[in-house]
């Protein structure tokens, strides 16, 4: 028992040799965390995370790094659970000792996790968290280069209820903190101009069987339906809609921004027609046109948030120049008060750390598989 | 209330309830021979699900152009293939644990499953996967606006999950294989003595098991279209809870359990609410198991002294 017991004290101190190790070489350089869900259903979305990031740091480091320092990226999984993407958040800010970090993804993971980089006084940029309460707790440190979900709820509701002219809204979510929120700001969008929703339901993530609620929306007699969630619910509740014959518009938000979703629906003829809202192309914006090509050549196609997770890790690359410092306090202040030029244009912040200007813009599926800005 | 709304709900309930069923059989002989729960099952029909899309995949690439035919040779691949992983799962996790204490056995077997989770997340990526619909027809009764519907897809998988019920019925009933599966769920050594090879009769319900679980996967992957690493684990969790409804150990019980859970789903969430579907599902699971608690159709364990 005793010789047990000293293997596995030795282990453990071999172990934290190894990782002060790491920590006192890196030491010369800027870590920043990219966190996102890396595995799992929603895996897409990290991949744009990090490939994002991964060419943001490639360049500017080819270009100098930040103040004669490299940038060393450090990947952190959530696989968007909040329970992991606090420990994620913990072993990044303790273990990993970043200076920085980009992410969470789903709004549900960046909530929890922000406490812990606010705490530890460290700058978070999302790029594509859209939860009002993401900004709206007097977190100083934290930063999203996307909308918010009570902007894009509104360019919503104008679009079903002005365009598509729909009086009778079916209004699904998935039960968690950006679908639900993201339904809730169209909800109450439609009804402040007097369109009350036919049917108002959750249904749970991971399940691929929602033919009952496929009925009931048919029954209901919807002529539109809005979601408030991701690809892969998204993508199975449309294809039963349309098997039943359901041939309502449908709408949602920016979590179906992924060719994933024509995989999640078995094929682009059932995504065909599918509208929804996110932030106005950031592969046309002209600031961006070099980086594109360069996704490009490499075989990438820089879809979805790729283009803000460069974004954020440059405004990141930018306050730490200007200030000379990675203290997040200080690095808060100077983006509030500055215009920092990104890949997707000029981007400046409030007080709270949400764009001072968001554009989100309806897009449709076509038969192809891919999405197009609506003129 | 609209009839055909009921009969939609009706069909979209016995549906659900037959791929529940169809995976609960899976869990329900396992534990009938030998009186534990293979956690790994909904994982090996994940793997059939990624089978499924590998074998479509190739034969198209071979030319094959008749849809029965591909379909057919998948479901045999997908069977052969995951009836080696029953059997390897049985190997591995099962057999050196024989003898042992019975939670080893259930700890082992959800190693398997987080194994074979991981392992197909690392070899094919964690992204949704998807495979183009095969089969479109339709079945419709009514007018052109209040109809009630079934997709043939889903009317196989209802003829699918009762010829597997009746089938393995009438192989554990009537023939020889049977006989020797009873007599080693009622007494495994009385059975060893009487020169029947326990090991390989217990290893024949892990890949008969196995193979259920491909049916399902390969016909479930063509209804839904798209599937991942992880649907193992919900439709696993749902599938076992079947099993208990309708009494583990009972192959009718795995398929009433099933059909049960499964309209109690699509009944409370069309006419009640979805968002509490699964509270309602497991409390009813809850009463009956307060009232019955070997389940539904499942026989009482007598204590033998």
């Amino acid at each position: 028992m005793r010789k047990a017991i000293q293997r596995v004290f030795a282990v453990s101190v071999l172990a934290g040799a190894v990782a002060y190790g790491v920590a006192a070489q890196a030491a010369d350089a800027i870590k920043i965390g990219i966190a996102g869900p890396m595995t799992g259903a929603n895996a897409a979305y990290g991949e744009q995370f990090w490939r994002g990031a991964q060419q943001a740091a490639a360049d500017i480091n080819a270009a100098g790094g930040i103040n004669g320092k490299q940038i060393e990226l450090v990947k952190g999984d959530d696989a968007c659970e909040p329970k992991q993407a606090v420990a994620v958040a913990n072993r990044l800010v303790d273990q990993d000792k970043v200076d920085a970090i980009v992410g969470h993804f789903c709004s549900s993971s960046t909530i929890p996790a922000s406490e812990i980089y606010a705490e530890a006084g460290k700058l978070q940029i999302t790029p594509a968290s859209t939860n009002p309460k993401v900004t709206e707790r007097k977190i100083p440190t934290i930063f999203r280069t996307c909308g918010r979900d009570d902007q894009q709820g509104v360019v919503a509701a104008d679009f079903i209820l002005d365009k598509l002219k729909a009086k009778k809204v079916a209004v699904i979510h998935d039960k968690d903190t950006y679908g639900q929120g993201l339904a809730d700001a169209m909800k109450a969008a439609a009804s402040s101009k007097g369109v009350k929703e036919v049917l108002y339901e959750g249904l749970t993530r991971g399940e691929k069987d929602f033919n009952a609620l496929a009925t009931k929306i048919k029954a209901s007699g919807a002529d539109a339906v809005y979601f408030g969630g991701l690809y892969a619910e998204a993508g199975i509740l449309v294809r039963q809609l349309r098997e039943q014959g359901v041939n309502a518009p449908f709408i949602s938000g920016d979590g179906i921004v992924s060719a994933d979703m024509v995989t999640a629906a078995g094929g682009p003829q059932f995504v065909k027609g599918v509208y929804m809202t996110f932030g106005a192309d950031p592969r046309a914006i002209p600031a961006g046109k070099e980086v594109v090509e360069k996704f490009r050549k490499a075989g990438y196609e820089p879809e979805g948030y790729t283009m803000y997770s460069y974004a954020s890790v440059q405004a990141i690359a930018d306050a730490m120049k200007a200030t000379k410092s990675t203290d997040g306090v200080t690095l808060a202040k100077w983006l509030k008060a500055h215009t920092v030029q990104t890949v997707m244009g000029p981007k400046a912040w409030d007080a709270k750390g949400d764009l001072k200007v968001s554009d989100y813009v309806m897009y449709q599926w076509d038969d192809k598989g891919g999405y197009a800005e609506l003129k | 209330m609209d009839w055909h709304i009921l009969g939609q709900q009706l069909v979209n309930g016995l549906t659900l309830g037959s791929i529940y069923g169809l995976i609960a059989i899976g869990y329900t002989m396992v534990y009938g021979i030998i009186g534990m729960i293979n956690f790994a099952h909904g994982d090996v029909y994940m793997i059939s699900a990624y089978l499924t899309a590998i074998s479509l995949a190739v034969l198209s690439a071979f030319g094959v152009e008749s849809v029965p035919f591909a379909i057919v040779v998948t479901l045999g691949l997908t069977m052969f293939i995951t009836g080696v992983y029953g059997w390897s799962i049985e190997r591995v996790a099962y057999r050196p644990l024989r003898g042992s204490t019975r939670l080893a056995p259930l700890i082992s077997a959800i190693g398997i499953s987080l194994l074979l989770q991981n392992y197909v997340q690392v070899a094919q990526g964690a992204r949704n996967q998807g495979i183009p619909s095969l089969i479109d027809g339709v079945f419709r009764v009514g007018n052109d606006k209040d109809f009630v519907q079934m997709t043939h897809v889903q009317l196989l998988i209802v003829i699918a999950s009762f010829g597997a019920m009746a089938g393995l019925t009438w192989l554990i009933q009537r023939t020889s294989l049977g006989r020797q599966c009873r007599a080693t769920q009622q007494d495994r050594h009385m059975a060893e003595i009487l020169g029947i090879n326990t090991d390989r009769i217990i290893s024949t319900v892990f890949v008969i098991g196995a193979a259920m679980a491909a049916i399902a996967g390969t016909l479930v992957t063509l209804n839904y279209g798209s599937f991942d690493f992880f649907v193992g684990f919900v439709t696993g969790i749902k599938a076992f809870t079947a099993a208990v409804l309708g009494g583990i150990g009972s192959l009718p019980g795995a398929m009433l359990g099933g059909i049960l859970l499964g309209l109690f789903e699509s009944l409370f969430s069309g006419f009640v609410n979805t968002d509490y579907k699964d509270v309602f599902s497991f409390s009813v699971l809850v009463l009956v198991l307060i009232f019955r608690p070997s389940g539904l159709l499942g026989r009482p364990e007598v204590e033998k002294v």
